[in-house]
């Protein structure tokens, strides 16, 4: 079965069974990997992506429930890798093995569009969903405080804030 | 001084990280290898002509942060600025480095000094480019961010523009390359973010699960519930007709007979479904139907093994470790005697990447990408399966994302490889969660019968353990050993250390803080109930026993459990280990806080890895049993210097989640022989809401050289946790996981 969906903004059309879950067409058919699988179950979180701007786990939506809807991956959060979010976790060095914070991140930002001073009882809430093996916790919460802040500041892309994206490898 | 150790690799467990260390020469021999060369410059140093400074990480990366760690030492040796350097993982490649893997927080102790040598190395040829191009000594000349100068003619040079000359120039001998002042270092002891924090946040494709190759196929591989399990039919033919499907065929084994399973046994028997996509062959594994001989593993159960424990803990032990003094005597002379019995479940590993590796097969050689923290154990066992000379086993390391242990066993890498030769095709294999959960390699469960004797003063005199294990014989299961030099051996006179096993139907292995995460909860919950005995405070009750060494202590013998620095020599540091239990004791205001009743401060400490850590935990317990973990205070001795200090308190606050998560949460059982948890909603993890708000952590700055963060600060965290719900709430937690014993997170 064909099934249509809105991408990053962008049309996709594939050729896949009703129940594939949608990470597996991210992942697989349309080459976005930075969607990640953890656990196949949503406990885990990974795998979080934006389904018409709401925070699923895209490993137990099955791609025909996200047929003719926009999805929004990690990729395509920002143009240029510079959404708060995006800009607060290199700030605060979050990350140790780094593979579920595209999940937690996702989350963060579905939480920040909707709560844009979150308390650390909100961001509890929205991320609980989301596990971190590595047990980042801590800077989990400062990163979405910081990401509040240069929302409200109204950095724009680009700012010196966010200059290291385009830095070191 | 500057003899070097090497994480133990085992040749007979075929890839396997055994215990303890040895020396690079030993490591080596064990290999059957010559004497690698010394590190050689050109291998890890590269300039461009604009400046921009390529250095190569030589070990894998699966978040501890080596990726920075190590090319941190060499450049501020090199003398360029941190903006200039980008950092690449090097491919194992043991004709150029050493000691490529990922284990017992070896990566800091072990290339302090090479790493640094390399960099002064490297800033000493660029001297020597400058000084031959201009024609004057090199004495006249410095250096600094990236340049040459030379004083007397006011002349500079970058060096880009040195670079083709420093190419053709040899390594020099590293042992006379004279190393920076520390007082000069401006990158050591200077927070740099993670090189790779750009591409995760942006989702870029950098993990071993995101690999592609052209023509690349996928396979999904259905091993029996019950180790050692064979198949006796499978409905391959209808699995043939679903879609994407190209190939399903099973894998037939030889029996695994040894009583004790093998480290890493390699290649087991199952069903393999190969697809052109991930999701095709996950959707026919769904429509599998094996028929298992499960063999006699299959009677195994935790429950039977809790009865016969209790059974062993009963009779008389079958073997005794060590005896020091006169621990029976003793007991029956002591003022006060303490009897408790602890125990502690199996746990996963459970990395957030499920295993999965990509392979290659060409004929007589095959390429590999993995997520590996023993990439040279995984290319010998490849290497072996396959039949082909190890040089052509190329292995690429790529980004894991996590390890914790798990990937020192590389059984994910063989089936791939295995796949990809019968299939003829590249082929990324992928498990699926409760793959990974149920074919684990087990942190082992164990059980511990202390006793211990206080004199009349409240002192400890005696000390001794029944030591319930698994194994065979005098073989401990890997993981399930306790040396005999474990703590408090030597802190008191009277010492016994006795065992007793049972066989074991699953693998285990090592996980992070091996035994430690274990030992360390049982060992400093029971001294803090001997203190409470004693009629002491916790504190000055564990600073007395650390003051007890003898003054000319006869060096213990190293043990067979004597694991990654554990008691063994060097042996624990006294006076380091006091300075750390003080130091977590003033930052946390011991004893000066006063706090509300059902909250409570708790400590435990532990050596391990050659790091010394002392905690304090601050928790509440509500009358339902709800536990809130309030604050958490680290100490930490682990040397002279802390190289990238953010990634350091990273690591070490994630140690600290690590360690609660394991034990309110983590329990793996067995019934009919077949591990019972397949995901995070039996086997869980701390979760954000659970998480203490603040982990303060603090360095005790000594003189020894710095070793390593990934696995130390674990194992203090479990003893101080219930240590502190006891002077919340009055009760003594001897049994892991707490969810068993109704407690939970507020």
């Amino acid at each position: 079965m064909a099934y249509t969906l809105k991408v990053n903004g962008q049309s996709k059309t594939v050729d896949v069974p009703a129940d594939t879950p949608l990470l597996w067409v991210l992942r697989e058919a349309l080459d976005l990997q930075g969607t990640k699988f953890g656990c196949g179950a949503a406990q885990c979180g990974a795998c979080t992506v934006h389904l018409n701007g709401v925070a699923i786990r895209s490993c137990v939506t099955p791609v025909v429930s996200a047929n003719g809807k926009a999805v929004t991956t990690i990729e395509g959060l920002s143009p240029d890798g510079t959404h708060p979010c995006q800009i607060a976790w290199q700030d605060v060095d979050v990350p140790q093995c780094g593979y579920c914070q595209a999940g937690q991140i996702m989350s963060a930002a579905a939480l920040l569009a909707k709560k844009p001073k979150p308390t650390d009882k909100d961001i509890d809430e929205a991320l609980n969903g989301n596990l971190c093996r590595c047990g980042t916790y801590v800077r989990i919460r400062a990163a979405v405080h910081k990401a509040a802040e240069l929302a409200a500041a109204g950095k724009p892309a680009g700012s010196p804030s966010g200059a290291r994206l385009g830095g070191r490898e | 001084m500057d003899r070097r150790l090497f994480l133990k690799i085992s040749a007979i467990a075929g890839g396997g990280v055994a215990l303890g260390f040895v020396t690079e020469e030993q490591a080596l021999a064990q290999r059957g290898g010559a004497m690698a060369p010394p590190p050689d410059v050109h291998n890890y140093i590269t300039v461009a002509a604009d400046g921009t400074v390529t250095i190569t990480a030589k070990n894998p990366e699966v978040g501890q942060g080596v990726r920075n760690m190590l090319p941190m030492m060499i450049a501020d040796e090199l003398d360029v600025d941190w903006k200039s350097v980008k950092t690449v993982q090097a491919d194992y490649d043991d004709s150029k480095f050493v000691g490529q893997s990922a284990g017992g927080s070896t990566a800091t102790p072990n290339n302090w000094t090479p790493m640094r040598q390399v960099g002064a190395a490297g800033r000493l040829m660029f001297v020597t480019a400058a000084a031959q191009t201009w024609n004057v000594p090199a004495a006249e000349l410095s250096t600094g961010s990236g340049k040459v100068y030379h004083k007397a003619s006011g002349k500079s040079i970058s060096y880009g523009e040195l670079a083709p000359a420093v190419a053709k120039l040899p390594t020099p001998d590293l042992a006379q390359v004279k190393l920076k002042d520390p007082k000069d270092y401006k990158i050591i002891g200077v927070t740099k973010p993670g090189t790779e924090v750009p591409k995760i946040v942006t989702g870029q494709p950098i993990f071993a699960i995101d690999v592609k190759v052209p023509g690349m196929l996928c396979a999904v591989f259905e091993k029996c519930g019950v180790f050692g399990g064979k198949v006796a039919s499978a409905n391959l033919d209808e699995i043939k007709k679903l879609p994407g499907v190209k190939h399903a065929f099973i894998i037939d084994r030889p029996d695994v007979t040894e009583p004790v399973i093998p480290r890493d046994p390699g290649l087991e028997s199952g069903v393999v479904i190969v697809a052109d996509h991930y999701y095709q062959a996950a959707a026919a594994r769904k429509k599998l139907k094996v028929t298992w001989n499960e063999g006699a593993r299959a009677s195994h159960s935790s429950a039977k093994y809790a009865a016969k424990a209790q059974e062993m803990s009963k009779s008389a032990p079958q073997r005794t470790i060590r005896k020091d003094g006169d621990p029976e005597g003793t007991l029956k002379s002591a003022a006060k005697v303490v009897k408790a019995q602890y125990s502690y479940p199996f746990i996963a590993h459970a990395p957030l990447e499920p295993q999965n590796c990509t392979a290659h097969f060409q004929g007589d050689k095959i390429e590999i990408w993995t997520n590996s923290q023993t990439p040279g154990g995984g290319r010998r066992m490849v290497s072996d399966l396959l039949g082909i000379p190890e040089k052509n086993v190329i292995t690429h390391m790529v980004r894991g994302g996590g390890g914790f242990g798990r990937r020192l066993t590389n059984d994910y890498m063989v089936e791939a490889a295995y796949i990809s030769k019968q299939v003829n095709a590249p082929v990324k294999l992928i498990w699926t969660r409760e793959d990974d959960m149920r074919h684990d390699y087990y942190r082992p469960g164990g059980w511990q019968n202390l006793e211990a004797g206080l004199d009349a003063s409240g002192k400890l005199v005696a000390w001794q353990n029944h030591f319930i294990s698994y194994g065979e014989g005098e073989t401990f299961v890997g993981s399930g050993a306790m040396g005999p030099t474990e703590f408090p051996q030597r802190f008191v006179p009277n010492y016994a250390l006795h065992a007793s096993v049972q066989p074991l139907a699953i693998r285990t292995g090592a996980l992070r803080a091996p035994s430690s995460n274990a030992f360390a909860f049982v060992i400093q919950s029971f001294i803090d109930e001997l203190a409470h005995a004693a009629g002491k405070d916790p504190v000055a009750f564990r600073l007395e026993i650390l003051e007890s060494v003898p003054a000319v202590a006869a060096a213990p013998a190293p043990g067979a459990g004597g694991r990654g620095g554990g008691f063994a020599p060097p042996g624990m540091n006294a006076d380091r280990m006091k300075g750390v239990v003080k130091l977590a004791a003033e930052k946390s205001g011991w004893g000066k806080t006063k706090l509300p009743k059902g909250t409570g401060m708790g400590i435990g400490f532990h050596f391990s890895h050659q790091g010394y850590f002392a905690e304090v935990a601050q928790v509440s317990v509500s009358a339902d049993n709800k536990i809130k973990l309030e604050k958490v205070w680290v100490a930490a001795d682990v040397g002279s210097h802390i190289i990238n200090p953010g990634a350091a308190d990273n690591i070490c606050q994630g140690g600290i989640i690590d360690g609660i998560s394991e034990m309110m949460g983590q329990e793996i059982t067995i019934e009919n022989g077949k591990v019972v948890q397949g995901n995070f909603d039996k086997h869980t993890m701390l979760r954000i809401s659970e998480a203490p708000p603040v982990i303060e952590v603090h360095y005790l700055k000594s003189t020894f050289n710095p070793t390593g963060l990934g696995e130390p600060a674990l194992p203090p965290i479990l003893p101080a946790v219930a240590n502190a719900i006891f002077a919340a709430s009055g009760k003594r937690l001897r049994d892991l996981p707490l969810k068993n014993l109704g407690f939970s997170w507020a």
